[in-house]
């Protein structure tokens, strides 16, 4: 122990290693975490009562199309599920563009979302200033939008936005809306991000295409939304003419199951980041092993003296071992705080400023125990080997 | 003649020692058979090469004999493990070294405590016992120096007073004299009549100094590893003025 203390410059670099890899695995285990607990806010803030319908993959005559290139769903579906079944409240289709948006001097690159009428509504976010476009500029294709507050923000700042022409793909819209802010939660991307616009519009002016991307859809309360589910996949597989046997070329997906595959997709993210980190503690334990092995060689005259008065080779292997131990644990608390610090620094670093990050307690327990354990397992070897040492070569050791 | 051997503290019984060194073997001892009375003050001479060292090494549980028996009290220990082997230094003998061998940086205190961390004696206790040690080697006051601040002499105290803590019944002393100047020296010879009179601790020392051997009741002379000559006389620490008995 004392040792440590009388080389205080070289106890310090070799517990940086261990101080680095620490920090960088709450560091990055705390912005995976972050994301988490974004989409699980995000989701709670949508409301529990929420469906989406998807088109399925589609078996044409052997060929099996992939994800997304589908073109079967159509607004005619949205209108059918709403009328049909008695367990739903409202739908909206849905489709999505990205678009460079001008205004006057300013141009924004976004997220178009071409919505129903009913939006607001189904996802619970309410109209701030301005209104939602009504069922007739859905039914016209007026060249209507509402903006998120950040595009407001990017495009308009103090300027009141209301009856303003802006150019989405040299298209005039006429803004008569501002969502309300609904924050950052979302992770790594921002939701409020975005211009809503009826999805008649974004359909013909902006992809050119007669299908959607997919359906929301509102049960008439949170404990229907089973009851939707089962109805809404019997009228799917009635108006699409599916075969009784034959595979469903739509999916219906309620919130906590795509909650719980979003939340599958951020714990892996998060294992990725924390393992990659780790790799740098491994790196730290064996900087504990060089600088053991160096004490080890240096000390072997005092080693000698006390295997003469009497140590036994568990005393000397305990001595050696608690050393490395004293050195990573120090390293790891040191760590904790530097990982904990640069994580609630993150948020006023510009470059990361949308990154939500949560410090779990458990990560920092994960992170002190690995690099405890980082110790005793490179601090074995050198322990090992001065507890060998023969002792009258060690006294006679120059 | 079972009971005449429990008096001997050490009896040796053609002791071999080879060491190995690559293809060659080296005889170090050729068949050592010897005795050592309790409170003998001995004294190992010979030239370098002669095996002396290699024999402390053994007579100090520091090494094994590779064929040959070594009774310490009786009891054989030629052949016990590493462990017991440090348990046996630990508890029954004491080392004092040419070079001093404190750990650097530390305190007179520390160092001389060392040897009852490992006898698992309760730190107050460790500290009364090492404070008693330094004053009956003269180191009154000096408990918290640093062994880097201390003379040549008052590190050999400290060395004796180490190997005097836990109540050995055999101090060995390799060449202690070896870095001191004359005058210190005879101090430190002091020291040693003193613990061998009145404690009755048994001494075993290796020097070629003959002016140190002659303090020394018996003297042991060593030659290409073996015994070449015995010599028994009245020892200095016979007639010093420390002697009482």
């Amino acid at each position: 122990m004392r040792a440590l203390a009388r080389n205080k410059m070289r106890s310090f670099l070799t517990i940086l290693g261990i101080i680095i890899g620490v920090a960088a695995v709450i560091a990055m285990v705390s912005i995976g975490e972050g994301a988490k607990k974004g989409i699980e806010e995000r989701f709670a803030s949508m409301g529990t009562n929420l469906l989406f319908v998807y088109p399925g993959s589609r078996n044409i005559r052997g060929v099996q199309s992939g994800f997304g290139g589908f073109t079967n769903l159509k607004p005619d579906d949205a209108k059918a599920i709403e009328e049909r079944c008695d367990a739903v409240k409202a739908t909206s289709p849905s489709i999505n563009t990205r678009a460079q948006v001008v205004y006057a001097n300013k141009n924004w690159n976004t997220q178009i979302q071409g919505t129903g009428e009913k939006f607001p509504e189904i996802r619970n976010w309410r109209v701030v200033e301005g209104v939602y476009f009504d069922e007739s500029h859905v039914a016209s294709g007026a060249k209507v939008c509402v903006l998120g507050s950040l595009v407001k923000q990017n495009l308009f700042e103090d300027e009141d936005p209301i009856g303003k022409t802006i150019r989405i793909n040299k298209i005039p819209f006429t803004v008569i809306g501002v969502l309300e802010s609904k924050g950052e939660q979302g992770g790594f991307f921002n939701r409020d991000d975005m211009i809503a616009a009826p999805y008649t519009t974004v359909m013909r002016r902006l992809r050119g295409v007669d299908y959607i991307n997919s359906i929301d859809v509102a049960a008439v309360s949170a404990d229907k939304t089973s009851e939707a589910q089962r109805q809404i996949e019997e009228l799917m597989r009635e108006r699409h003419r599916i075969a009784p046997g034959a595979e469903d070329d739509f999916q219906v997906r309620n919130i906590a199951d795509v909650a719980e595959s979003a939340a599958e997709s951020t714990k892996i993210m998060t294992i990725l980041l924390g393992s990659i980190a780790g790799i740098s503690l491994i790196v730290g334990g064996i900087g504990i092993m060089n600088i053991m092995l160096v004490s080890v060689t240096e000390r072997i005259r005092e080693i000698g003296v006390r295997l003469a008065v009497g140590a036994r080779e568990r005393d000397i292997l305990l001595q050696f071992l608690i050393e490395a131990v004293v050195l990573s644990v120090t390293g790891g608390v040191i760590g904790i705080i530097v990982g904990v610090g640069a994580s609630r620094l993150m948020k006023y670093i510009s470059l990361f400023s949308n990154i939500t990050t949560v410090v779990t307690p458990e990560s920092i327990m994960l992170a002190f125990f690995f690099a405890a354990s980082v110790g005793i397992f490179f601090g074995y070897y050198p322990a090992r080997k001065a507890s060998k040492l023969d002792p009258i070569e060690a006294l006679r050791y120059e | 003649m079972g009971l005449e051997m429990n008096d001997k503290i050490i009896r040796l019984e053609n002791i071999v020692r080879i060491y190995q060194i690559g293809e060659t073997q080296v005889q170090a001892l050729r068949g050592i058979t010897y005795s050592v009375n309790y409170s003998e003050f001995l004294a190992i001479m010979g030239p370098s090469g002669s095996g002396k060292s290699t024999l402390m090494s053994i007579l100090g549980l520091l090494d094994r004999p590779t064929s040959g028996q070594y009774f310490l009290e009786g009891v054989d220990v030629s052949k016990l493990s590493r462990d017991e082997m440090a348990a046996i230094r630990n508890r029954k003998i004491g080392f004092v070294f040419q070079n001093f061998n404190l750990l650097s940086r530390t305190s007179a205190l520390e160092n001389v405590e060392l040897p009852m961390i490992y006898s698992h004696i309760s730190s107050k206790e460790a500290r009364d016992r090492a404070m008693a040690a330094l004053a009956a080697v003269g180191l009154k006051g000096w408990e918290h120096h640093r062994t880097n601040q201390l003379s040549g002499g008052q590190m050999q105290r400290v060395a004796i007073a180490r190997a005097l803590v836990n109540d050995p019944t055999l101090i060995l002393a390799d060449e202690p004299t070896g870095n001191l100047d004359s005058k210190t020296g005879a101090e430190i010879m002091d020291i040693f009549c003193r613990l061998n009179q009145e404690r009755n601790i048994t001494l075993i020392m290796v020097t070629h100094d003959p002016v140190i051997a002659s303090y020394a009741r018996r003297r042991l002379y060593l030659k290409d590893g073996q015994i070449v000559g015995e010599e028994v006389s009245q020892g200095a620490c016979d007639r010093a003025p420390a002697s009482g008995g």
